[in-house]
């Protein structure tokens, strides 16, 4: 594996992001900054952190999607390449058209920094090969903007391709249509080519034996999977 | 020249910003207010002396970056 974690100013998450991919692939991911026009050569993994980039100012992650470093994303996303955004990184991913939609403020106005459920909704996608479709895992949420909106057609096909990989469910897997106001209880989607996987909880966070759970570990450990085989 | 963006929510979006507001508002006794849907206006001055080429400048700024099209409606005006 040989991940790269985008770096932009306001973002807060890409040292756990890095801390995880080593720890479960045991090696270093590259840090690349936003201004940087291309990836490092043989990147197979592009990783869109979590956290605050400018600010969230004009609409969250609208600014950075706009960076020179997207581009190169998008060229490594076109050609099948894979891509992991995660809570700012998938309103990023959206507002950079890698993924459709926008994620829009919660419903009941809430910062929501929490333990939540989610089910995985299939297990044969290069994210989520090493979970059983159908698990409950649990994963940490920090985010106030994780409302999933797109126009009817755009829910239509994405859940006629089964391109919705989690959704926010308690426990025993009932889907919790209330979490935040997301559209169906979506938590994460997968790009048509289900090469780019856009999700707000963090499985990063739950990786480490010392810090709690580590249902998060098999997100990492499928994509390790899946780029060995490749 | 001086312009205007005013960015506006698609009608059916749900805005809870609008809805917060709007509570705030009935409970200061602000009477008769019947719905409220919060934007944005964005004040731009352009070195374009022309008007036609200001509004098209003017919408390429709106679509490429001021608004997010899935979601918003813009307006501009030339001041």
């Amino acid at each position: 594996m040989k991940a790269a974690v985008l770096v932009f100013p306001g973002i807060n998450r890409e040292r756990d992001m890095a801390r995880s991919l080593k720890l479960v692939s045991g090696k270093e991911a590259a840090m690349v900054w936003h201004t940087d026009p291309e990836l490092p050569k043989g990147t197979d993994l592009v990783v869109i952190p979590g956290g605050f980039s400018y600010g969230d100012y004009l609409r969250c992650g609208a600014i950075a999607a706009r960076a020179p470093i997207m581009d190169a994303v998008r060229k490594h996303a076109d050609k099948g390449g894979l891509v992991l955004a995660v809570c700012n990184g998938f309103q990023i991913a959206c507002e950079a058209g890698l993924l459709p939609g926008v994620l829009m403020r919660n419903a009941k106005m809430k910062f929501m920094c929490k333990e939540v459920h989610m089910r995985v909704e299939r297990s044969d996608t290069p994210f989520t090969r090493r979970y059983n479709a159908g698990s409950v895992i649990r994963v940490p949420v920090a985010h106030g903007e994780g409302n999933y909106i797109a126009d009817a057609e755009t829910i239509a096909r994405l859940e006629g391709e089964n391109r919705v990989a989690f959704r926010y469910a308690s426990a025993d897997g009932e889907v919790d249509p209330h979490f935040n106001g997301s559209t169906n209880a979506i938590a994460g989607i997968l790009s048509e080519k289900l090469n780019v996987l856009g999700l707000m909880p963090h499985p990063e966070n739950h990786v480490d034996p010392v810090v709690g759970p580590t249902d998060g570990r098999r997100l990492f450990e499928s994509l390790i999977e899946t780029l060995e085989a490749a | 020249m001086k312009a205007r963006v005013i960015v506006t929510l698609k009608p059916g979006i749900l805005d809870p910003q609008g809805k917060a507001i709007e509570g705030a508002l009935k409970s200061l006794g602000v009477d008769g207010v019947e719905s409220v849907r919060q934007g944005k206006v964005f004040e731009v001055e352009l070195a374009a002396a022309d008007k036609t080429k200001a509004e098209t400048k003017l919408k390429e700024a709106a679509e490429k970056l001021l608004s997010n099209m899935v979601i918003e409606n813009y307006r501009v005006e030339i001041l």
